[in-house]
Parts: C-alpha cells; sequence; structure tokens
C-alpha cells in the first residue's frame, strides 16, 4: 500500500481544489493521443483524430477526458486504499478493453504536464512530488487485478 | 535514430531559443531528487539535500544541472546523430559513474514538465510530442553504449 504523509495529501488536494475537471480531463487525454499516437487504437470510434486541432477539438476526446479525470478525482478522496477504489475499473481495462498497462504510467505523465502548464506557480517540486506519487500509485492500482 | 519531422526540429529550437539553459538545468535536476529521492544517490558529495529547498538552492546541484542541460542542448544541435553525440558520455554513464539508464528516462520526464511549467500555453499538445521524442532519443542514446 502507498503511504502518503499529510504534506504530500494537502499538496495534491489545494491543487485539485483548482482543477477544471472537465477542462484539463479533455485537455489530458487529447494530448496522450497526440503525443503517444499509438493510444488511439483504443478510441476507434472517436472520429476525427487526424491532427492536433482535431483531437484537441474532438468533443468525443473531451467527454471521455472528463470522465477519466472525474474517476481520477475519486482516488484522491481514497488515497489509503487505491487498490479496492480502482479493483473494478482494472478488471474492466484487462478484461474487456484491453488496455496494456504501461498506458496508465504514460496518462498519469500526461496529467502533471497539464498540471504543470496550468499551474505554474503552484506547481512546486513538492507538490510535483506528490503528484507524482499519486499517478504511479493510481497506475499501479489499475494494474492490479491484471492477469 | 530519433527521427523529428521539419515542423518538430522547428518548434524544439524555436522553444530551445527561449529557454534560460543554466536555470532550467538547475531545477530539472533539482526536481529529479526530489520527486524521485533515490537519485540522490548519485550526488553523495553534494552536501545538504535534505529538504526540497535545500535540494533547489544547493549550488552543486545548479552547477550539475547546468552542466547536464548543456549537455542536452549539444543533443540538440545533432538529432540526427544522438548515438555518436552521447557515445562517450553513454560509456561514462556505465564504466564510471553506474548510473540505471532508466533513471535517463526520468530526467527527460521531469525536464519536459519543466519545460510545461515555464511554457504554459505555449507548450501546446505538439511541442510536448516533439520534446517528448527527442528526451526519448538521448535517453536511448545515453544507454546505447551500456554493456
Amino acid at each position: 500500500m502507498v503511504h502518503f504523509t499529510a504534506e504530500e495529501k494537502a499538496a495534491v488536494n489545494s491543487l485539485w481544489a483548482r482543477v477544471n475537471v472537465e477542462l484539463v480531463g479533455g485537455e489530458v487525454l487529447g494530448r496522450l493521443l497526440v503525443v503517444y499516437p499509438w493510444t488511439q487504437r483504443f478510441f476507434d470510434n472517436f472520429g476525427n483524430l487526424s491532427s492536433e486541432s482535431a483531437i484537441m477539438g474532438n468533443p468525443k476526446v473531451k467527454a471521455h477526458g472528463k470522465k477519466v479525470l472525474t474517476s481520477f478525482g475519486n482516488a484522491i478522496k481514497h488515497m489509503d486504499d487505491l487498490k479496492d477504489t480502482f479493483a473494478e475499473l482494472s478488471e474492466l481495462h484487462c478484461d474487456k478493453l484491453h488496455v496494456d498497462p504501461e498506458n496508465f504510467k504514460l496518462l498519469g505523465n500526461m496529467i502533471l504536464i497539464v498540471l504543470a502548464t496550468h499551474f505554474s506557480k503552484e506547481f512546486t517540486p513538492q507538490t510535483q512530488a506528490a503528484w507524482q506519487k499519486l499517478t504511479t500509485a493510481v497506475a499501479n492500482a489499475l494494474a492490479h487485478k491484471y492477469h | 535514430m530519433v527521427h523529428l519531422t521539419a515542423e518538430e526540429k522547428s518548434l524544439v529550437s524555436s522553444m530551445w531559443g527561449k529557454v534560460n539553459v543554466d536555470e532550467v538545468g538547475g531545477e530539472a535536476l533539482g526536481r529529479l531528487l526530489i520527486v524521485y529521492p533515490w537519485t540522490q544517490r548519485f550526488f553523495d558529495s553534494f552536501g545538504n539535500l535534505s529538504t526540497p529547498d535545500a535540494v533547489m538552492s544547493n549550488a552543486k546541484v545548479k552547477a550539475h544541472g547546468k552542466k547536464v542541460l548543456n549537455s542536452f542542448s549539444d543533443g540538440l544541435k545533432n538529432l540526427d546523430n544522438l548515438k555518436g553525440t552521447f557515445a562517450k558520455l553513454s560509456e561514462l554513464h556505465c564504466d564510471k559513474l553506474h548510473v540505471d539508464p532508466e533513471n535517463f528516462k526520468l530526467l527527460g520526464n521531469v525536464l519536459v514538465c519543466v519545460l510545461a511549467r515555464h511554457f504554459g500555453r505555449e507548450f501546446t499538445p505538439l511541442a510536448q510530442a516533439a520534446y517528448q521524442k527527442v528526451v526519448a532519443g538521448v535517453a536511448n542514446a545515453l544507454a546505447h553504449k551500456y554493456h
């Protein structure tokens, strides 16, 4: 189990309180699809993903990004119990969606980068460290039920 | 060999032209030591690394960060021959410094975060994609002579 100190939890929560989940979610997923183009294979039915502007403006990308980041918000409420929190999603991503768990780390890195672009002053080294720990832990929790 | 399109090369160099390489080097190395604390093992002789503030203000960290990023700058001038450019440094990191090459990817990710923080909105998905390619290429080149 991952242990977050009180300071780490505070750093995560104070930044999270300022995040527009809809906006940031769409941007995170969009950037994943642009920076790591092979991830587009999981979103065949999303329509036009042929260019940066097509991806970033695609309404299905935005909607799904919001869904993914909302789920991440749930993680923040359960930082002491991530494996149980993500058990069902882990099974889903393995058994139904067939997503290589390496992609969870890539998405986690994307979250950090988008936060860095939005919150330059608040994204201190300590805040970055806390968020890196969280995204790594969520990635591990999502991979936990894989078989 | 890393393949960047003409557009990507142009994005990388125009953005790099605005980077204060000395400062960003110190920041990237400092953040590496904070976000991934085990990396401090390579810098035993650097003095006080006991808190994030100590790390970020440590003169040796700043000086070494500057050195590392100036070397990265060289890589940017030789994107078509990263393996050749970093051959000697690769041997050094393997034979003398004994650095696990996984750490090169970590530093690359931290550098992308630092650029994201500095450039905000200007660090577009395409700019990020180009830089992600470059840091991966440099990390591979630095690992190339490992045995």
